[in-house]
């Protein structure tokens, strides 16, 4: 059987940043990159099914979509035990929303018949929390969101998924496969690649290939197959606390006078 | 397309509280586009939640009675593609909850309309909708617009809009329930174990750590600061996941609500929505980070940029 996990290359800003000219995103020479946090669970997910009892034929598929420099992202997850790494890309998908992303990566898990769909709640840099769903929705297949333990034995036809609601309340579902699923973090302890696990992913091939080349149609990638669209981005007026400065010990020594007066004793 | 259509949500017989500021939401947007406002409830028993929907503003209360009262993915999204098709909404208001997380997008993406999440302001715009959210963790606000949608479908924040409390006279109707082949069950409901028998909820002062402790080695000198203090230790995501603290001291939207804490001292959060949304409304908040760029900073009375293990030596010498 097959689990395609999905991830994503998520960007947070540098200490100094400036606008993009049009003013719908930042200027990407002041975007840092990493692997989302969530996927660093999504794909210790699959490794877990994969080494676990029945696993031995399960393959797991890791797959984004981005640009060249997502390579990277793919290659941690190669170096943690991924079997295989896709890509997709096209400049067109620059202005994809997260919709949009969800064509791509449905066309994806459509191509790949894939028996079990990861992909993290949300991403770090954005949370929209929307793209695993709305791949559920363009596969026609049984999903469930923020998921934070899953019992699955390889082969069955169901899988039993704890979703973690609000306020610390779990809901126990019961789910038919192929499904997919989005993935809390915590469901797991993440493994750290192995130094020879790095080096080999290193020289690893990653498949790239284009949107159209996965069946999806011309209009449905990037703006065209988005829901919404960015009018402007901007950075909001806060509110902000007032600093105590000086050095740790006259620092502290406010902050004990704020917990003296609200205990009365000063 | 005209009106305002709103989801409500419950859970174990309860509304849940963000209903109400979904329609405190709707009702204003109603003053500024003259559209009018719809209250719908999926439930087993519509009767028992209907009495308290009748609230001021609130055009119509719309129900559809469905087989079980569990989240079912599948029950709500042909429930709200049937209510969508009944009334023609321009906008659709859904709580950005994990149940919501659950059928928003694969309803969208089927039926094609304007989409986005995790939205704190909505405005009229011409015959429009523009929607803000939050962009690169917070950093930057993000204005969304849907070109093309007649109907657009947002997921709002929760503890983002004034409740509606006054009481109301909406007409209220019903829709048949749409045939739904179930693809998942719900078994049943689960409490996590309690670890110890903290009470987050019912401490006046709590003293929270956060990623910033580094490894579990570092959590002990924290717990014996709190004691001294007479702070309850409380913290945030990460620390709970590794297992460093049990669940129960959690605080955040999957954890606990602060609900009756008067002083928060944040040790190492940076603040994400979903911890903050457990704390923000305490009255005094210090936070202490290396970061002079958290996000915690944004809601914190007071402010302490610097290290935890030294503010927190020094800290214990003063009690």
């Amino acid at each position: 059987m097959k689990i395609l996990v999905t991830i994503k290359q998520v960007a947070s800003l540098d200490e100094d940043f400036e606008m993009r000219g049009d003013n719908r995103d930042i200027d990407p020479d002041f975007l840092v990159h990493d692997l989302n946090e969530w996927d660093n669970f999504t794909l210790e997910e699959a490794m877990r099914l994969k080494e676990g009892p029945g696993g031995d034929n399960i393959e797991v598929v890791v797959a984004t979509v981005g640009p060249d420099s997502a390579d990277e992202e793919l290659r941690k997850c190669l170096a943690k035990g991924a079997d295989r790494a896709i890509r997709v890309w096209d400049d067109a998908l620059e202005e994809a929303d997260p919709i949009a992303v969800a064509r791509v990566l449905a066309a994806l898990a459509r191509r790949e018949s894939a028996d079990l769909v990861f992909a993290g709640v949300q991403a770090s840099d954005h949370a929209f929390g929307a793209t695993g769903m709305a791949m559920a929705g363009l596969l026609d297949a049984p999903h469930a969101a923020v998921v934070a333990a899953l019992e699955y034995t390889p082969g069955e036809g169901t899988a039993t998924v704890r979703r973690e609601l609000e306020g610390g309340t779990y809901a126990v579902v019961k789910i038919n496969t192929p499904a997919v699923l989005t993935l809390q973090l915590g469901i797991n302890t993440p493994r750290y690649a192995s130094l020879r696990g790095i080096k080999q992913a290193a020289a690893r091939p990653i498949e790239v290939v284009g949107p159209v080349d996965i069946g999806l149609a011309a209009g449905d990638t990037g703006a065209a197959g988005s829901l919404s669209r960015v009018r402007r981005m901007y950075v909001p007026e806060k509110g902000r606390a007032q600093m105590i400065e000086g050095t740790p010990a006259e620092q502290a020594s406010q902050l004990a006078k704020i917990i003296k007066e609200f205990r009365g004793e000063a | 397309m005209a009106g305002i259509l709103v989801v409500v949500e419950h859970r174990k017989g309860e509304l849940r509280p963000v209903s109400r500021e979904l329609i405190g939401l709707a009702t204003s947007l109603k003053a500024s586009s003259g559209e009018p406002v719809q209250v719908a409830l999926i439930a087993a028993d519509p009767a028992r939640h209907a009495q308290a929907l009748q609230l001021a503003g609130v055009d119509e209360i719309v129900t559809v009675q469905s087989a079980g009262d569990a989240f079912d993915p599948e029950v709500y999204e042909a429930s709200v593609r049937a209510l969508i098709a009944a009334r023609q909404p321009s906008l659709v208001l859904l709580p950005h909850s994990v149940d919501t997380l659950g059928y928003a997008a694969p309803l969208v993406v089927r039926d094609g309309h304007g989409f986005t999440t995790d939205v704190f302001k909505v405005e009229r715009d011409g015959d429009g909708w523009v929607a803000t959210r939050s962009g690169y963790g917070q950093k930057v606000n993000v204005e969304m617009e849907f070109p093309g949608h007649a109907t657009v479908v947002l997921t709002v924040r929760p503890g983002s809009f004034k409740p509606v409390e006054a009481a109301g006279t909406p007409a209220i109707s019903s829709l048949p329930a749409p045939q739904v082949t179930p693809r998942s069950q719900h078994l049943a409901f689960e409490e996590p174990a309690g670890g110890d028998d903290v009470d987050i909820p019912g401490a006046d002062f709590i003293l929270s750590i956060g990623r910033g402790v580094g490894e579990e080695d570092n959590v002990e000198q924290f717990k014996e600061l709190s004691d001294s203090v007479g702070a309850t230790l409380g913290c945030s995501r990460p620390i709970a996941d590794s297992g460093w603290l049990p669940k129960s001291r959690q605080v955040g939207q999957s954890g606990k609500t602060a609900a009756n804490c008067k002083l928060y001292v944040a040790m190492g959060i940076s603040g994400s929505v979903q911890h903050m949304a457990g704390m923000k409304h305490v009255d005094t908040i210090v936070a202490v980070n290396t970061d002079p760029e958290a996000s915690i900073f944004t809601i914190a009375k007071y402010g302490i940029v610097g290290d935890i293990f030294d503010i927190g030596k020094e800290l214990q010498n003063h009690f």
